[in-house]
């Protein structure tokens, strides 16, 4: 689905990392850790074309990145579904049509009716579906971005601290979803330096982790 | 046809993705207003001119003078040989000589209305009036230096090409304001649409990271500066067009300047063209600018 070979990236002339190897296999599910300024985000980035790697290669579904131009980036991001770290919407549309945003910029706005309505009740967010996302609590927004996401049904979904600023069963409920997602055939990528988090999924799903340190990306267990 | 009604009619989820722009969308229209209102007078005023200066021209053109010398003995054989020159000439209408009363009042700016004309040796002028197919002017002239010495034809050829000229000058700058306007309305917004996709650029990258395409988000601006363009222009247009009504007549040049006949297009065209230009203008800088971010 997504994979990066020998990829390198720094900024102003200091390497974040080199030569880093990852492939996202279909219906795979894993994690990302490391420490603050390890790169997570950055590496995120790369796997959905927003930024493009200085050396070696990313390929999204088998095509190279770099060969594609900016209708072929728009694309295959329809194809992924991010949860950025900030949530960020358009705070002057509501939450339900931030939430269809994807597909209105798709022009698939005729999907979002029934579509939606199943998703904000699964994110549960049904009653706050008309108001304007300042409006919205943390972990509400962090559901609002979590189905804006998933709304276009990607076959990669990637999220960058999707529990950053949601309390303990706010982030249960939200890692329950993406376990639910990837049950569905999805691939998941999830950025987190929450250990704890990581451990209390456990039994519900077979999720490699991968540590991003140093500039180097290591395999933290085959197996949780 | 069909991406021009799409344009005008857009798409209302599409057009709600960027906020509304306030101040800036007021302005442009202001502008836009503004330039149409001066784009039409200046327009008015140089084929008004056109118009006048082509009149004159075409009447100077069927006229001519002819200047018979001023001796009081040979005045009367003069004339009868002026007119039988004349009449015989091919492309010469009519041929008459003007009054004792219509050469005064030719003199009375001058030598106010009380000139002894009888004790005066004014020269005799004769009115020649051309067929539409002139004659000779050269060949005339010829003769009638042969039959009658003295006698001058003046054709009016000195008077109709510097009014020609200036006329002719006079367009060329009414046709160079319009362009200078037009590159201003292109100017202006290109500014405000790339100020509006500045002013946006944290609404650009979620669409572009919802997997919105460049045209996608281009035609959001596109269909709201080319709108703006055109209603600014509409309005602009029915203004200048009502001061053209209102403009003193005194019988004057200002009696003349508006629109005739086919000139009636312009101001038709013109919000149109002001439409066109927003188009172009905003796609151009919507591209621009979109190429810039990620």
């Amino acid at each position: 689905m997504i994979e990066l070979d020998n990829v390198s990236y720094g900024h102003n002339g200091s390497a974040l990392f080199s030569q880093l190897s990852l492939t996202l296999a279909p219906g795979s599910f894993q994690f990302l850790t490391g420490p603050s300024g390890a790169g997570k985000t950055t590496l995120l980035r790369l796997c959905y074309a927003d930024l493009q790697a200085q050396r070696g290669k990313v390929r999204l579904f088998g095509q190279d990145a770099t060969t594609l131009d900016r209708d072929g980036v728009a694309m295959a991001r329809r194809r992924i579904g991010v949860v950025h770290q900030d949530c960020q919407f358009l705070d002057h549309l509501s939450v339900a049509e931030n939430i269809a945003l994807p597909l209105t910029v798709a022009d698939r706005v005729s999907e979002a009716a029934g579509n939606l309505k199943e998703l904000l009740a699964w994110v549960g967010l049904g009653a706050q579906s008309g108001r304007l996302p300042p409006e919205l609590s943390g972990g509400e927004r962090q559901r609002a971005a979590l189905a804006r996401a998933v709304i276009m049904s990607p076959e990669v979904i990637i999220a960058d601290e999707p529990t950053g600023n949601v309390d303990w069963e706010m982030s249960q409920r939200l890692l329950g979803l993406l376990v639910e997602l990837n049950r569905m055939g999805k691939t998941v990528l999830i950025a987190t330096h929450d250990l704890t988090m990581i451990r209390s999924l456990k039994s519900d799903v077979d999720a490699r982790v991968l540590r991003l340190k140093d500039g180097q990306l290591t395999t933290a267990g085959a197996v949780l | 046809m069909k991406a021009l009604l799409d344009l005008i009619v857009g798409d209302p989820q599409a057009d709600r993705v960027v906020p509304p722009t306030g101040i800036t969308a007021r302005l442009t229209v202001f502008v836009s207003a503004v330039m149409a209102f001066l784009a039409i007078i200046a327009l008015a005023l140089s084929l008004s001119t056109g118009r006048v200066a082509d009149r004159w021209a075409d009447e100077l053109a069927q006229a001519a003078t002819l200047r018979l010398p001023a001796d009081p003995e040979l005045a009367s054989s003069h004339l009868i040989k002026a007119l039988e020159v004349l009449e015989t000439t091919p492309g010469v209408a009519s041929a008459r000589a003007l009054s004792d009363e219509e050469q005064q009042e030719l003199l009375a700016p001058w030598f106010g209305d009380d000139l002894p004309l009888e004790t005066l040796p004014i020269p005799q002028l004769v009115e020649i009036i051309a067929e539409d197919v002139s004659y000779d002017v050269e060949g005339l002239r010829a003769r009638l230096s042969a039959e009658i010495p003295g006698a001058v034809l003046d054709d009016h050829a000195n008077w109709r090409d510097p009014l020609l000229a200036a006329a002719g000058r006079v367009r060329l700058i009414g046709w160079f304001v319009i362009l200078l306007i037009g590159a201003s309305v292109a100017a202006m917004i290109t500014l405000a649409a790339h100020a509006s996709l500045a002013a946006n650029a944290q609404v650009i990258r979620v669409l572009r990271l919802v997997g919105a395409r460049d045209v996608y988000i281009a035609r959001a601006f596109v269909r709201r500066y080319t709108l703006r363009a055109g209603l600014g222009a509409i309005a602009g247009v029915v203004l200048g067009l009502i001061v053209l009504q209102v403009l003193p007549d005194g019988g004057g040049f200002f009696a003349e300047v508006g629109f005739e006949g086919a000139g009636w297009i312009w101001p038709v065209v013109m919000p149109l063209l002001a439409a066109i230009t927003g188009f172009f203008a905003t796609r151009a800088a919507a591209f621009a600018r979109l190429r810039e971010q990620t």
